[in-house]
């Protein structure tokens, strides 16, 4: 494999990227020098991605050669949500394939390299997703050529969604797909982003992810990720966030397909009085596995972070839940929460959760929990000796048991989609 | 209406109930009281269909069908509903919700067609009244935080929904102070017709004054050891159940 990677990454010298140099660099030469995490790498541990990568991928980037049409997106997109609706092809922006009716004097959203001169892409592109951080954050640094910048500007609400569609064209050379997003919302701005994955086809796809999202003092951001449409996607993804003083974000993260996901997201709180909430949810069957690690950094007091992973799992699918919370010393008042909850549905599938809480400050409240059991036999009889059939009383249990993440969806129309989605596969 | 004959059954292979025999006809009320331990709340359950017991013998004819073939909702479908001792906490659902789906399951049991929104509505709103049960009560997720008074209120509530030709009452009185343990049984006394009857499991003859009783029944060992009408209830919180558990260690 590192002969592989090696090729490729000299490859990508030569070839030009609009990612900022230095990162870049230091990225390639992360992955010269360290590689891709070996089978018993512990932070890869439960989800093999070198080996699919391996055996079944390129990992030369993903040229969008095949030309997508709307016609081929109908259906596809939330149609029906009043949103900004945002079309990347293979991690390249497609204005053509957009819809976004956005005031430039709030939102602006253009590629990386139309973004070149801009103060806050030139402050904060790939500074803070760290290729030494983590191999995948390195592999999109070294190998993405573009990328998409969206500025909430300074005292914005913006009232509308805004929906990254990452389309895959899943074209027969089964590239490596490397989105890369840099979202900074400005000071006492508002937006509720969205990203989604869509496969066109029904091919193997990899994608390797980077999101960035800075949020400035007082900033509000609530922020979606959405996998439900391919069984036999690859997923590897980061969303890196920067928490600025009293600024609120807010993710879920909703997973029911996919052959091998993993979702980092991880949380710098660099300020006092911020508040982060991370929300999850995966429903999986199948073979579907889903690896979600979480990290929370409170680096300052007075800061509250909440937590709460749910999961139904069903068939032969796995998941992992990793929350890393580290509170440092001088984040004194901390308020921390974890909660990761599973349903086992049948003996065939399986999950592995580990709270991880490092706590140098001696003021501080926290707290985390996590189960895994099956459905609830005396709840289960208690509906059924009210006349609820045994499958119903069931579906009611388990959407019960998922509701509290998704009523906090805020998005209407993507709210009921999900709970719909969740209904009909509940009730099978 | 309901006729146990020679009923047995075990939980994890200990025999708890050892040879029922019980007639209920439409319009009783029956009091079944007993020591604790007795077997008193397994002959509710064993009834209701709970799976973890085991029927090892005898029959139960529920309006002339084999009440022990049905599975735990056709028995509420077809009239019998078990107001629980413990009422189960389910976070995220409703009493209004789930009532809701329970009802036209029932209906639809029936033949009937389902109710809309508007009627069901109206419904509960006539039903609440029974029972004194807030509107709010029944929006919140079942029974979580609820205090004692108000499941066992809500129990009854579901009874007065639901309509069941046979209501078992599993020490509903356990835990209810005495302004609850009156609303309590002004709703079971309200529902009370000449069609159908009432059984109630009790430690204590104080509900008896409020639901009176046709028969009382006497369960010990798994067995009903005596039955007579109230005055047995009465003598029964007079003398205690020792004096019980002489006459029939007598007879054991």
């Amino acid at each position: 494999m590192q002969e592989v990677l090696n090729q490729r990454i000299e490859t990508a010298k030569a070839s030009a990227s609009y990612l900022p140099s230095e990162e870049r660099t230091k990225a390639m030469t992360w992955l010269q020098a360290n590689g891709l995490p070996h089978a018993k790498a512990e932070e890869y541990k439960y989800t093999h991605l070198t080996k699919v990568l391996e055996k079944e991928f390129s990992l030369q980037a993903g040229v969008a050669k095949s030309v997508v049409t709307k016609e081929q997106l109908s259906g596809l997109l939330f149609e029906s949500v009043e949103a900004h609706h945002v079309v990347l092809v293979d991690g390249v922006f497609a204005p053509e394939l957009s819809r976004i009716a956005a005031d430039s004097k709030q939102l602006e959203i253009s590629a990386f390299h139309e973004a070149q001169q801009k103060p806050a892409y030139l402050q904060y592109a790939a500074k803070e997703a760290h290729a030494e951080a983590d191999p995948f954050i390195a592999l999109n640094t070294a190998f993405a050529s573009n990328g998409l910048f969206i500025e909430v500007k300074r005292g914005a609400a913006v009232e509308l969604p805004v929906i990254l569609y990452h389309i895959s064209s899943a074209s027969d050379a089964k590239p490596v797909i490397y989105p890369r997003n840099l979202i900074v919302v400005g000071e006492n701005a508002q937006v509720k982003l969205v990203e989604h994955y869509i496969t066109l086809g029904e091919a193997a796809t990899f994608t390797n992810s980077v999101t960035e999202i800075v949020c400035q003092q007082d900033a509000l951001v609530d922020y979606y990720k959405l996998q439900f449409n391919n069984p036999s996607a690859h997923q590897v993804g980061t969303t890196q966030v920067l928490q600025v003083k009293k600024s609120v974000f807010t993710a879920t993260t909703v997973s029911l397909d996919g052959k091998m996901l993993r979702n980092n997201l991880n949380i710098v709180m660099d300020d006092e009085h911020c508040e982060s909430n991370m929300w999850g949810l995966y429903l999986l069957n199948g073979k579907s596995h889903v690896d979600n690690h979480t990290m929370v950094d409170h680096r300052k007091p007075n800061a509250l972070s909440n937590e709460n992973y749910k999961g139904i799992m069903d068939g032969n699918s796995t998941a992992v839940f990793n929350g890393k919370i580290f509170v440092r010393q001088d984040a004194q008042k901390t308020n921390a929460f974890q909660s990761n909850r599973n349903i086992l549905l049948s003996n065939d599938a399986s999950v592995n959760t580990k709270p991880q809480l490092e706590i140098w400050a001696d003021d501080v409240k926290c707290s985390h929990g996590c189960t895994i059991g099956q459905m609830d036999e005396e709840q289960l009889f208690y509906l059924r000796a009210r006349g609820l059939s045994y499958e119903s009383a069931r579906a009611m249990l388990l959407h019960a048991f998922a509701a509290d993440v998704i009523q906090n969806i805020k998005i209407e129309g993507i709210r009921t989609l999900l709970e719909e989605l969740i209904i009909e596969r509940l009730s099978k | 209406m309901l006729s146990i004959k020679n009923l047995h059954a075990n939980i994890e292979g200990k025999e708890i109930l050892r040879g029922i025999n019980l007639e209920v006809k439409a319009g009783e009320v029956h009091a079944i009281m007993g020591p604790n331990g007795s077997g008193k709340s397994t002959l509710a359950s064993v009834l209701a269909g709970r799976e973890e017991y085991e029927v090892t013998e005898g029959s139960v004819e529920f309006l002339g069908k084999d009440l022990l073939e049905l599975a735990p909702e056709d028995r509420a479908r077809e009239g019998v509903f078990l107001a629980f001792q413990y009422p189960v906490e389910i976070p995220g659902v409703s009493t209004t919700n789930f009532l809701k789906s329970a009802v036209n399951q029932v209906r639809e049991y029936k033949g009937l067609p389902p109710l809309d929104a508007v009627s069901f509505l109206s419904m509960m709103k006539e039903r609440m009244k029974l029972v004194e049960i807030d509107q709010s009560l029944l929006s919140r997720s079942l029974n979580e935080g609820f205090s004692g008074g108000e499941k066992k209120r809500n129990e009854i509530f579901q009874m007065a929904m639901l309509e069941p030709k046979l209501a078992l009452l599993d020490e509903t009185d356990s835990g209810l102070d005495i302004d609850a343990l009156r609303i309590v049984s002004q709703g079971v006394n309200k529902l009370k017709n000449k069609d159908n009857a009432v059984v109630v499991v009790t430690h204590y003859q104080r509900l008896l004054e409020y639901i009176v009783p046709d028969y009382v029944h006497v369960l010990y060992k798994g067995r009903i050891v005596k039955s007579g009408t109230k005055e047995l209830a009465l003598e029964l919180e007079e003398k205690g159940y020792d004096w019980i558990k002489e006459e029939v260690g007598e007879v054991l």
